[in-house]
């Protein structure tokens, strides 16, 4: 197993639903063509914040330009694959399970964790904050754990009364103990709750172990961040996070509600990166922010309809920060349908870097082929 | 305790709905079973509870965009229902001819199949595939709309035969190529809608100009086959009955293998799939003389907690036992999410193999989500369901043994078949705090804490999870 100076390396995939808008984050806000389309949601040239002679940030994204000019953010510009699905349901289900064609069950972080934890001997080797698992996540024969709420994990959590949980909790243990004739399926149902009793006691100290000078913001992803970082900085062994920020299917209101969530994810993933090196546990993460599909060029006078061609970020500090892959030509002639961006890299092959590049894997059963990777790491973890 | 005629009653409401309560379960031990049988079969005769206020309370299940709305009111129904059979019929057509909205998000289409299913679950076989076959959101799912002649495109036709009705190993390529064939021109279209904003319903149309009219040869028929030759043609296969007679078995009797190992595993009990075959041959394949057959049969009276009970089955079933709501009320609409969590998300399932069953439902997170939602549902001792069984216990004021309480709530919960494990750990548990007793307002209310309490550790047992 390859490590970053003795640790093992670490994926966090942090999921934007409902289709970012790739074009008004990094913006050609040199291009007339852009302005032209985008009279209402548009960001004038005045304001972005400029990466280059051709392209900036959204005045709202300044934590990430901030991690950008130091280096540590690698753009995966037109991430995306053919004949882009426009359903969030459907596009979303092709990002997890890296099949457009077919309609597939397995995630392809299952198979991650699959090979990582054959024996699925440590329930944690995947987290996933949110309720329910992700897709991505969902394998049979795969133990993924699904943390609602960090500080009030597990089971029986409605009842408040401390003493009596504990109560509950011991009994249930005692029911779900595999004994002699009970079959097949007993069998797995005593395993099964006893899984889960572990992960609730391998994370039960997690939170009153933690601390940090770094105050996060109190939004969604800013928690979902944040337990990342206590469970990380926990070394309990888990190799993969997955965490959601929802909220950017703005059809309507997008000058109102993309700043917002540009602010939001922002910075809680300055604040993450600097809560992870003030715990020295920096190093051996890697943070991949993707979403379902990017927005249609033209705005529609109030925000953007779904649309193809997005944008991923790759940070860490390894990452060899810069631009990735081509931004899809804005010029009219070269729209797709001639509404969309075109996508110029295959997400498949994005997966495929980290899993290889970060995370010293054998990508392509997971990926289900060979697809053009990228090289956005300085030092390959060796 | 239970008498066998009630454990069997509640074996029965337990597959033909999501439970029944004690006092329910008392009114039907009066009825001989095949009758009870009988009444079943003819939910037509039970219109729902609350149709009218329902839809006025949740106006928003007529909109496009909700069939989260809609899936939480099934399940509802299923629980509240006077005719269940009719809202698990369709819980189980929709289990067969899985189809998720969320592929196109063709308006309320989804809703209008399940509809179909709650109308029609218990007729014909050829009307309830044709009913499918002209389905928007179905021809949506697999494509049947980009299915044109001289420029098939297989996939309605393809799992209509392999998943829908007969099973792979049956016919052959050329018969999936024939079928699609026939099924050209079987299409939907999208109406202007009443409204301006929201999404456009969808209704079936046929364009004959779109058909292949060339001669077409399938499972030995020839002719210029259309759509409803095909089906004529399934429905009088020995295979499709025996496929869907494997999985009304899976699905009301017991837990089988998945799907796509019946093609080369035997059924559980290769007896009980002879006698589903035999009625749906004989009835040419009517579903009530199916559903008769099979709720009659001893391997399905003698089935006792053989299945591990589905997100929505589960959910049902701690809600009829908490029995709050009766009526409408919001809290109706976080049970189609708690299914969700728990890994069914009503009309979107995974693909259109629909949902691995059995103990392919239970992970770690799906086992924490059941637990927590049935705890919750009965935490709160006021509601109608633990009241009911508080008063059965303290009925004639005497004290209560610890023994007993634990015995007494694993009956009035369902019964709940405890495993001597089980019992003993619960039992044990009791036993330190000693006799429950009634004979004043506070002894009352302790020993109704500790009901509660009980209750919540019973729906928390592995024996829960099964019907």
């Amino acid at each position: 197993m390859a490590q970053i100076n003795g640790k093992d390396p670490v994926l966090v995939v942090v999921q934007l639903t409902g289709g970012l808008d790739f074009m008004n984050t990094l913006i050609p806000y040199t291009s007339q063509h852009y302005h032209d389309a985008r009279p209402t949601v548009g960001i004038a040239a005045d304001d972005v914040l400029p990466m280059n002679n051709t392209l900036g940030w959204h005045p709202a994204a300044g934590a990430l330009k901030e991690l950008y000019d130091a280096g540590n953010v690698a753009v995966v510009q037109g991430i995306g694959y053919e004949n882009s699905n426009r359903s969030h349901f459907r596009a979303m289900d092709i990002w997890h399970t890296t099949e457009p064609l077919k309609v597939s069950t397995e995630g392809w972080l299952a198979r991650v964790t699959r090979d990582l934890d054959p024996n699925t001997d440590n329930p944690l080797t995947a987290v996933s904050f949110g309720r329910g698992l992700p897709r991505a996540l969902a394998a049979p024969g795969v133990t993924a754990t699904s943390v609602g709420d960090l500080d009030h994990f597990g089971l029986m959590t409605k009842i408040e009364a401390e003493q009596e949980r504990a109560q509950d909790l011991d009994i249930f243990k005692r029911m779900y103990t595999p004994s002699v004739g009970t079959g097949v399926v007993g069998d797995y149902l005593a395993q099964t709750g006893r899984d889960v009793l572990a992960g609730i006691d391998m994370l039960r100290d997690v939170p009153s172990q933690y601390s940090s000078s770094v105050e996060y913001a109190s939004n969604p992803i800013a928690n979902a961040l944040r337990d990342v970082a206590r469970v990380h900085t926990a070394s309990l062994g888990s190799r993969v996070f997955y965490t959601q920020h929802a909220g950017y299917d703005y059809h309507a209101l997008e000058p109102e509600t993309h700043p917002r969530l540009l602010t939001e994810l922002t910075q809680a993933l300055s604040d993450f990166m600097a809560d992870l090196r003030e715990h020295n546990a920096s190093e051996e993460v890697t943070v991949m922010v993707f979403s379902e599909f990017g927005r249609r060029i033209k705005d529609n006078g109030s925000g953007t309809d779904h649309g193809s061609g997005g944008g991923a970020y790759i940070i860490g500090d390894h990452v060899d920060g810069g631009l990735y892959s081509e931004y899809p030509s804005v010029k009219p002639e070269d729209w797709l349908y001639g509404e969309d961006l075109r996508h110029t890299i295959d997400f498949r092959g994005i997966y495929g870097t980290v899993l290889e590049q970060w995370m010293k894997m054998d990508p392509t059963q997971i990926v289900n082929g060979t697809f053009e990777q990228i090289n956005p790491y300085k030092v390959t973890a060796a | 305790m239970a008498s066998e005629a009630i454990e069997l009653r509640a074996h029965l409401m337990r597959r033909v709905g999501v439970g029944a309560t004690r006092g329910e379960l008392e009114e039907l031990a009066n009825t001989p079973y095949e009758e009870i049988v009988e009444r079943l079969l003819h939910p037509e005769e039970h219109p729902n509870p609350n149709e009218d206020l329902l839809d006025r309370y949740f106006p928003a299940v007529r909109s496009p965009d909700v069939p989260v709305t809609a899936s939480s009111i099934w399940i509802f129904n299923l629980a509240h229902s006077g005719a269940p059979l009719r809202e698990k019929m369709a819980l189980f057509w929709h289990h067969v001819f899985a189809t998720g909205w969320y592929k196109g998000e063709h308006g309320p289409t989804i809703i209008h199949q399940i509809e179909k299913f709650r109308e029609n679950g218990l007729g014909d076989l050829r009307q309830i595939l044709l009913d499918l076959s002209h389905d928007p959101s179905m021809l949506s799912w697999l494509d049947n709309c980009q299915n044109h002649a001289g420029d098939i495109n297989e996939n309605y036709g393809r799992e209509l035969l392999e998943l829908f009705s007969m099973g792979i190993g049956n016919y052959s390529e050329a018969d999936i190529k024939a079928a699609a064939r026939a099924f050209t021109g079987w299409t939907f279209e999208q109406p202007i809608p009443l409204y301006p904003t929201g999404g456009y319903d969808s209704e079936f149309v046929y364009r004959a100009d779109d058909h292949d009219n060339d001669e077409k040869m399938f499972l030995g028929r020839t002719g210029n086959l259309n759509g409803e030759d095909i089906i004529d043609v399934i429905v009088q296969q020995e295979a499709t009955a025996r496929f869907l007679g494997r999985h009304l078995y899976n699905f009301f009797v017991a837990d089988e293998q998945q799907v796509p190992a019946w093609s080369i595993e035997a059924p559980r009990d290769p007896e009980a799939i002879d006698e589903l075959v035999a009625s749906f041959m004989a009835s040419d394949g009517n579903m009530t003389a199916v559903m008769r057959t099979l709720l009659n049969s001893k391997f399905f009276q003698n089935a006792r907690f053989a299945r591990i009970k589905s997100p929505a089955e589960f959910v049902g079933s701690a809600i009829k036992l908490a029995n709050w709501p009766q009526e409408p009320d919001p809290a109706i609409t976080t049970w189609s999410p708690a299914a969700a969590a728990m890994g069914q998300k009503l009309m979107d399932p995974p693909s259109v193999e629909g949902w691995h069953t059995g103990k392919e439902w239970l992970d770690g997170g799906t086992l924490s989500e059941r637990v927590n939602f049935a705890v919750e549902q009965v935490m709160d001792t006021s509601k109608p369901g633990v009241q009911s069984i508080v008063a059965r216990i303290a009925a004639d004021g005497s004290a209560v043994e610890p023994e007993a309480l634990v015995d007494q709530v694993l009956d009035l919960a369902g019964p709940v078949p405890a495993s001597e494990e089980t019992r003993r750990v619960l039992a044990e548990f009791a036993s330190e705090e000693g006799l429950l007793t009634f004979d004043t307002d506070d002894a009352r209310e302790t020993s109704e804490a500790r009901i509660g309490r009980m209750l919540q550790l019973v729906v928390s047992s592995p024996e829960y999870q099964f019907a």
